[in-house]
C-alpha cells in the first residue's frame, strides 16, 4: 500500500552492528533467545524417548536415545530467524543431518512431516530438508538442549522461519502429498521463507 | 486466502493504564472481524525510510467498533516508546492483521474458562473477557493475575466493574513485588499452591489460557498439566527474553 507513509516523529534505532545483509525483511536482532509454544513443555525421559522415521520409505528406522546421540555429529552455526520478528545470529548447535537420517531409510515421497511430542507438527518439502540444510539438533552453546528450547532433541531448519524448527521432535513421516502442519493451519504461511517474507497466508 | 495487507489505522484516543502501559484506541475503516486473542503487525516506517515491525495484541472485542491496542513500554525497546509516548491522537498508524489462529477464544468453545497473565500478559486475555462481555455469555471464567504492585495492574477498574456484576466471572490478582496496605489478594508468584487454590479442577475438562512472561507462563503450564489439566486445552503464549544466555 502506501509506499510514502511516514510514522510522524518516528526515528528509529539504528545502533545494530549486525551486517544487514543477514536480516531478513521486518525482522531485527535480538542477544536473547525467547521462547514461543503453544502448550506445556513435555519432559519425556531419555530412556523413552525414540526416534522415528517412516511413511513413504523403502525401510523405515528407529534409534533409540543412544543410538541416535551416536550418529554422525556436525556443529552448526547459524542466522536463525522467527515469525514474531526477532533474529538470532550466529546460533550454535550440534546435531544430525536429516540427510544422515535419511539415507538409510531411501524415502520416495516429496514431503516431510514432522510430528513432535505434545502433538505439534510441521511440514516440509523434502528440498527444504534435505542438502545439508537441516538436523535434529541435541545440543546449543556447547549444554545439552534445554527443555523449553525443545530438548531433548529439535529439528533444525534456518534457512526458514524457526516455527518449522519443530521442538521435541520424534517422527519424520515422509509423504506424497504436502499437510500443512500446526502453525501452517493457524494462519502461518505453507513455507516460511524469511527472505521472502512468507509469514502469513496469502504472503 | 488473500493477503493481508498493510493498512492505516488513526488514533482516536489512548488510555494511560500504569506508568509504562498505554492503551490505542484505532480507527481502521475496512477492519475485518477479528477472534479474541488474535494480534497485529505494526510498521513504523521513519522520513529515511527505515522500518521497525513488531506483533501486538488485540485488547478490544471483536465486536468493538475501533480497535484497541495496548502496549507496555519496554525499557530498551525501540517501537514501544513509541507507541506509548510519542504516538497522538490524528496521528496514523500502519498494520496489518488480524494473525493467529491457535491462542484464539470464541464464547461457543466455552468453558470452564482459566486464565493466567503476567503483567501485559493480560490484553489478549482482555479482548477474551470482553468478548465474553460483548456476547452476553456466562461461561464460567476466572483470571488470575500476576502483577508487580497494585499501580502495575492494566484494566483494573474494568476488571473489578466486570467482575462486580457477573457472579460468572471472578478475578484474582497477586501482586509480587509490593503491596498496599491492608492488601487481600495474593502476595506472590503463581505457583502449583496458588493455582490449586484459585483455578478450576481438572474436571469438567477446563480450557485454559496462559500469557506472560516466558519463566511464569512455563511454571503455570507445568503446574496445570500436574494438577490433571488436559496438555493440548492449555494454550500458551509467551514473551520476553528467557533469563539466561539461551
Amino acid at each position: 500500500m502506501n509506499a510514502r507513509f511516514i510514522s510522524r516523529g518516528f526515528k528509529g534505532r539504528r545502533t545494530t552492528a549486525a551486517d544487514p545483509s543477514r536480516i531478513p525483511p521486518g525482522q531485527h536482532v535480538v542477544p536473547d533467545f525467547p521462547v514461543l509454544s503453544a502448550g506445556p513443555t513435555p519432559h519425556t525421559p531419555l530412556e523413552q524417548w525414540d526416534l522415528i522415521v517412516e511413511g513413504q520409505v523403502a525401510s523405515p528406522q528407529r534409534w533409540t536415545w543412544e543410538e541416535f546421540y551416536n550418529l554422525p555429529r556436525e556443529d552448526i552455526t547459524v542466522d536463525i530467524h522467527c515469525v514474531t520478528k526477532w533474529s538470532k545470529l550466529d546460533t550454535r548447535w550440534e546435531g544430525v543431518s536429516i540427510d544422515t537420517l535419511l539415507e538409510p531409510a531411501d524415502p520416495s515421497g516429496s514431503f516431510l512431516i514432522a510430528h513432535c511430542d505434545g502433538g505439534y507438527t510441521t511440514n516440509l518439502p523434502l528440498e527444504d530438508a534435505t542438502g545439508g540444510k537441516a538436523w535434529i539438533a541435541y545440543r546449543y552453546n556447547d549444554e545439552p538442549l534445554e527443555p523449553e528450547h525443545g530438548g531433548p532433541a529439535r529439528l533444525l531448519v534456518p534457512h526458514l522461519y524457526f516455527w518449522k524448527s519443530a521442538k521435541w521432535v520424534r517422527r519424520l513421516e515422509i509423504v506424497d502429498a504436502d499437510e500443512p502442519g500446526f502453525w501452517e493451519t493457524a494462519g502461518y504461511h505453507n513455507r516460511g521463507n524469511p527472505w521472502q517474507e512468507e509469514r502469513y497466508w496469502g504472503d | 486466502m488473500g493477503r493481508l495487507s498493510w493498512r492505516l489505522g488513526e488514533v482516536v484516543g489512548s488510555i494511560a493504564e500504569t506508568p509504562s502501559v498505554r492503551s490505542l484506541v484505532l480507527a481502521v475503516p475496512g477492519w475485518e472481524r477479528h477472534l479474541a486473542g488474535q494480534h497485529v503487525d505494526v510498521r513504523l516506517t521513519a522520513e529515511d525510510g527505515y522500518q521497525a515491525q513488531r506483533s501486538y495484541s488485540i485488547a478490544s472485542a471483536p465486536e468493538e467498533p475501533t480497535l484497541m491496542l495496548t502496549i507496555e513500554r519496554l525499557p530498551d525497546g525501540e517501537v514501544s516508546p513509541y507507541l506509548v509516548d510519542e504516538l497522538q491522537a490524528g496521528d496514523r498508524l500502519e498494520l496489518r492483521g488480524p494473525i493467529g489462529g491457535y491462542f484464539t477464544w470464541q464464547v461457543d468453545q466455552g468453558g470452564p474458562l482459566l486464565l493466567v497473565a503476567g503483567g501485559s500478559g493480560v490484553v489478549p486475555l482482555m479482548a477474551m473477557i470482553r468478548h465474553r462481555t460483548a456476547a452476553r455469555a456466562t461461561v464460567p471464567t476466572r483470571l488470575l493475575f500476576s502483577s508487580r504492585t497494585l499501580e502495575d495492574v492494566i484494566y483494573r477498574d474494568e476488571l473489578e466493574r466486570l467482575a462486580g456484576r457477573d457472579r460468572s466471572l471472578e478475578v484474582f490478582h497477586t501482586l509480587t513485588r509490593r503491596q498496599p496496605e491492608g492488601w487481600t489478594g495474593f502476595r506472590r508468584r503463581i505457583d502449583q499452591a496458588l493455582l490449586q487454590e484459585v483455578a478450576w479442577p481438572s474436571t469438567p475438562n477446563p480450557l485454559a489460557f496462559i500469557c506472560g512472561p516466558t519463566r511464569m507462563v512455563e511454571n503455570v503450564a507445568t503446574a496445570l498439566a500436574a494438577i490433571g489439566y488436559e496438555p493440548a486445552r492449555i494454550k500458551t503464549e509467551r514473551f520476553g527474553p528467557t533469563g539466561g544466555s539461551s
